[in-house]
């Protein structure tokens, strides 16, 4: 056996502790139909190809990359563009929050897998369109402007998934590119161009993850939705 | 700013390599990762351990990096395995469930006898 100090690491507070599955952080937040219970799904959990996406906006100098994260991490859902929503009520992004979204008419959510005072990372759940780990940050370059940035590390989650990829990307580059806009607008720069790079880092498919298709968010979101006439209606209530 | 993290490279046995990392890992020391990496897989190895018992922190990014490392590896037909981590970071790559993919032993000497008995 090797010996491992016990002292507290130094990122302890910003990782998100252990848990086999997903509880969703509000309780009396509906859409986490898709969620509650669920593993997450890291990039080697999904089925398609491995893509590394990256999206940047110079947000220049009056601003820094940890007041900018701060006010990120606080109106997060505020600055996505209206094709998606994000349910995070009582998230500020701490680490291990567990909150749900709908984007693209497919209802899933995320976990917070780290949030310090420059970056935060989300991890999806199983079903959900991309097997992906999402990291937001800010970094002041070389010449002190402040960079904003989206990197994801993602598979599609499922063939289902995997054939949508060409619209599912397209998508993407809408969405987040709006997402930096928002957040740049909300700090005075109207109209902040976004770079967009993308790389394959694994051509492959793991088809021993086909039998993801089982946890598709799509089909479920849909089934929800068709039943939910011959639901027992839910009255939205405080939990104390 | 935060110290590099450094990455020795050594061959503990045959067809094996050990990357030993200490420091901050960060997505930032990414390109001395992959350099550590290629000079491990020298000569057909078929096993590579990470040692991760001199790191000092990791934040996401570091993570990120582990994943592409393990599909670079997967190229090789390689198998890669953490020795060194704290129930912290162990918990980590639990929970992230790189623990699927990538073992995890106590140290080196128990992550070569385990890829033995699963006949190397």
């Amino acid at each position: 056996m090797v010996e491992h100090s016990d002292a507290v690491p130094r990122d302890a507070a910003y990782w998100a502790k252990y848990v086999e599955r997903l509880e969703v952080s509000d309780p009396t937040e509906p859409h986490g139909y898709n969620l509650q219970g669920r593993r997450v799904a890291g990039p080697m959990n999904g089925f398609g190809r491995l893509w590394q996406r990256t999206y940047t906006a110079d947000l220049g100098t009056e601003v820094s990359p940890e007041s900018l994260v701060a006010d990120w991490r606080a109106h997060f859902g505020q600055y996505w563009p209206r094709m998606g929503r994000f349910h995070g009520s009582i998230s500020a992004i701490e680490p291990g929050d567990v909150t749900a979204l709908t984007a693209g008419g497919v209802t899933s959510g995320i976990l917070v897998l780290y949030a310090d005072d420059t970056s935060f990372t989300f991890l999806t759940p199983e079903g959900h369109m991309f097997a992906a780990m999402i990291t937001f940050s800010a970094a002041m370059d070389a010449t002190g402007r402040t960079i904003a940035q989206i990197r994801m590390l993602l598979r599609c989650s499922d063939p289902l998934f995997e054939s949508m990829w060409p619209l599912a990307r397209r998508g993407e580059d809408v969405f987040w590119p709006g997402v930096l806009r928002n957040l740049a607008a909300a700090h005075g720069l109207p109209d902040v161009a976004v770079g967009e790079h993308t790389v394959c880092v694994d051509r492959r498919r793991l088809w021993a993850n086909w039998t993801n298709v089982r946890h598709n968010a799509g089909i479920r979101t849909l089934t929800h939705t068709l039943s939910a006439p011959f639901r027992p209606h839910r009255t939205r209530t405080s939990v104390r | 700013m935060a110290p590099a993290a450094i990455m020795d490279v050594t061959h503990p046995a045959p067809e094996t390599a050990a990357i030993t990392i200490s420091g901050d890992v960060t997505a930032a020391c990414e390109d001395d990762l992959m350099a550590a990496h290629e000079r491990a897989s020298d000569g057909g190895v078929k096993l590579v351990v990470l040692d991760f018992s001199g790191m000092n922190y990791m934040n996401s990014g570091g993570i990120g990096m582990l994943v592409t490392l393990l599909v670079r590896g997967q190229r090789r037909q390689q198998r890669i395995a953490a020795v060194g981590l704290t129930e912290h970071y162990r918990q980590i790559f639990e929970l992230t469930r790189l623990d699927e993919a990538i073992a995890l032993h106590d140290d080196t000497t128990s992550a070569i006898a385990a890829f033995a008995a699963q006949g190397g």
